[in-house]
């Protein structure tokens, strides 16, 4: 996909909370136009959207305050692509909007102190490996028959797809990795015919 | 589960590093536009968390407490620190004494998300603050302008924060320091080679890190503002001064409703740039914490003082 293409794309990144001015910088840098989301109003005209990491707790009284959950999900049934990462892949799950048919654990790999980095192989990217960083992060403990892992830890999913919506445990933004979005950026394009 | 494509799913035994300084940073990172608030006990801890706080920070008493009774202020007790982890899921920090590396040790031990080397405790070395990098836990450390926050970083913080002057409710010392600091680097991003060597000497700062913020225009860290944030506005000024996330120390349980006012800058910190929605949560609050005026302060009564 060319710059240029992605320059058309308008992708919005929720912005209640967290890392949204990573993503949204590495979307700017890859073309796309990012735009900061925090009431449904903002959610109009997207192509694609973001949900970065951050708090989940704090991110899930940001969605009700907000009365953003049912906007979120109507536009996660659009079909247009839906990105989430860290606390972005919580708020995906069955016990929190529900857009995928998964569920998943808080804090897994445990506090801090626990926290790593590591390389990670993720189908549909060449090269080295994902450098993958994983703070707090969460784990995929259950997952539905239409839900496609992509890669685990120890055993433990931390990256998956379920039609258009791609979630990850780690994250890429803050760790120079474009690859992760220019991918996500690709099916965006794909589906808005760019 | 449906396995993916390349046998996705198996186990990959990776090889992992952990406390890199990216990883220690990168909390930071996950926190920002958020609100951290000082709690003393778990029942605080549970109400911030509540009202939507993106970490809290256990400390043995508030600092509007901790003015008003005097005598040393140490690390928490162990008891209430552990209370408050099994009380709420979101990042627990705590506060040790600067230079106290041995109370530090104890807060790792404890496994704390990220230690606060404050100078709202009493210090306990004058001349030398904890060596940082020897931890796995990483630190956030308080600032008044670029130099000691350079230096912080130089001895391993991977988090600043503005000082502010805490325990007083006015905003004017936090004002101050997030100016300078975002001034000072302001300054740096128009030098040359040769002027930022003199700068780092005048900074007295490590000459890469000043190097490197000459070339991002921003700390290598993320930096958020503490030490006199009171209401959703105070929030909502010092995001419009730069600031990436607040703390809020006594603010919130010194005042008239503290879950109320903790959500309320909740609010504003995330709508900081809509007047309209900062308005909206400043309404019907209750008092705020009763305040001390930072210019009628001696000098000795100073906290952002503390630390080198």
């Amino acid at each position: 996909m060319s710059v240029q293409a992605a320059g058309r794309l308008r992708i919005g990144v929720l912005a209640l909370q967290g890392d949204f001015g990573a993503h949204a910088q590495m979307l700017r840098e890859l073309g796309a136009h990012a735009v900061e989301v925090r009431v449904p109003a903002d959610l109009q005209g997207l192509d694609g959207l973001v949900l970065p990491g951050g708090e989940s707790t704090t991110m899930t009284l940001g969605i009700e305050r907000e009365g953003l959950a049912e906007p979120l999900r109507e536009f996660a049934r659009t079909g247009a692509p839906v990105f989430g990462t860290c606390a972005g892949m919580i708020m995906l799950d069955r016990e929190h909007l529900g857009v995928m048919d998964t569920r998943c654990r808080r804090n897994a790999f445990g506090r801090q102190v626990r926290s790593f980095e590591s390389p990670l192989e993720l189908p549909g990217i060449e090269g080295p490996p994902v450098r993958a960083v994983f703070i707090r992060a969460p784990w995929i403990e259950e997952a539905g028959e239409d839900v496609e892992i992509l890669a685990s830890v120890d055993g433990h999913p931390v990256a998956a797809r379920q039609d258009n919506v791609l979630v990850i445990a780690f994250h890429p933004e803050i760790a120079g990795e474009t690859r992760v979005h220019e991918l996500f950026l690709a099916q965006v394009a794909q589906r808005s015919g760019v | 589960m449906r396995p993916g494509p390349q046998q996705a799913g198996a186990t990959i035994q990776v090889m992992r590093d952990e406390s890199t300084f990216r990883v220690k940073a990168g909390l930071a990172q996950m926190l920002k536009g958020g609100v951290i608030m000082d709690v003393v006990n778990a029942e605080q801890a549970e109400i911030a968390e509540r009202a939507g706080a993106a970490a809290v920070m256990a400390l043995e008493r508030v600092p509007a407490d901790i003015r008003r009774d005097g005598g040393v202020a140490r690390m928490s007790d162990p008891v209430l620190i552990k209370g408050i982890q099994e009380a709420v899921t979101i990042p627990v920090m705590a506060k040790a004494r600067i230079g106290h590396f041995a109370e530090a040790q104890v807060l790792e031990a404890l496994e704390v998300d990220y230690i606060d080397e404050s100078e709202v405790l009493t210090p306990a070395d004058e001349d030398n603050h904890v060596d940082k990098w020897d931890f796995k836990v990483p630190f956030v450390c308080g600032a008044t302008n670029l130099g000691e926050a350079l230096r912080r970083i130089g001895e391993g913080a991977a988090m600043i924060r503005s000082k502010g002057e805490a325990g007083t409710g006015d905003i004017v010392e936090a004002v101050r320091h997030m100016r300078r600091i975002r001034s000072d680097i302001r300054k740096l991003t128009v030098c040359d080679d040769m002027e930022l060597a003199t700068a780092a000497k005048e900074l007295q700062a490590p000459i890469d890190l000043v190097r490197g913020v000459a070339r991002d225009g921003r700390l290598p860290v993320v930096l958020f503002c503490a030490g006199g944030i009171a209401t959703p506005a105070d929030a909502a000024l010092m995001m419009q001064l730069g600031a990436e996330g607040v703390f809020v120390g006594s603010g919130i349980f010194k005042s008239d409703d503290p879950e109320r006012r903790a959500a309320a800058i909740v609010e504003a910190t995330t709508h900081y740039q809509d007047a309209e929605r900062v308005a909206r949560a400043s309404e019907g609050l209750g008092g705020a914490m009763r305040s001390l005026e930072t210019r009628k302060l001696d000098e000795q009564q100073l906290l952002a003082n503390r630390g080198w």
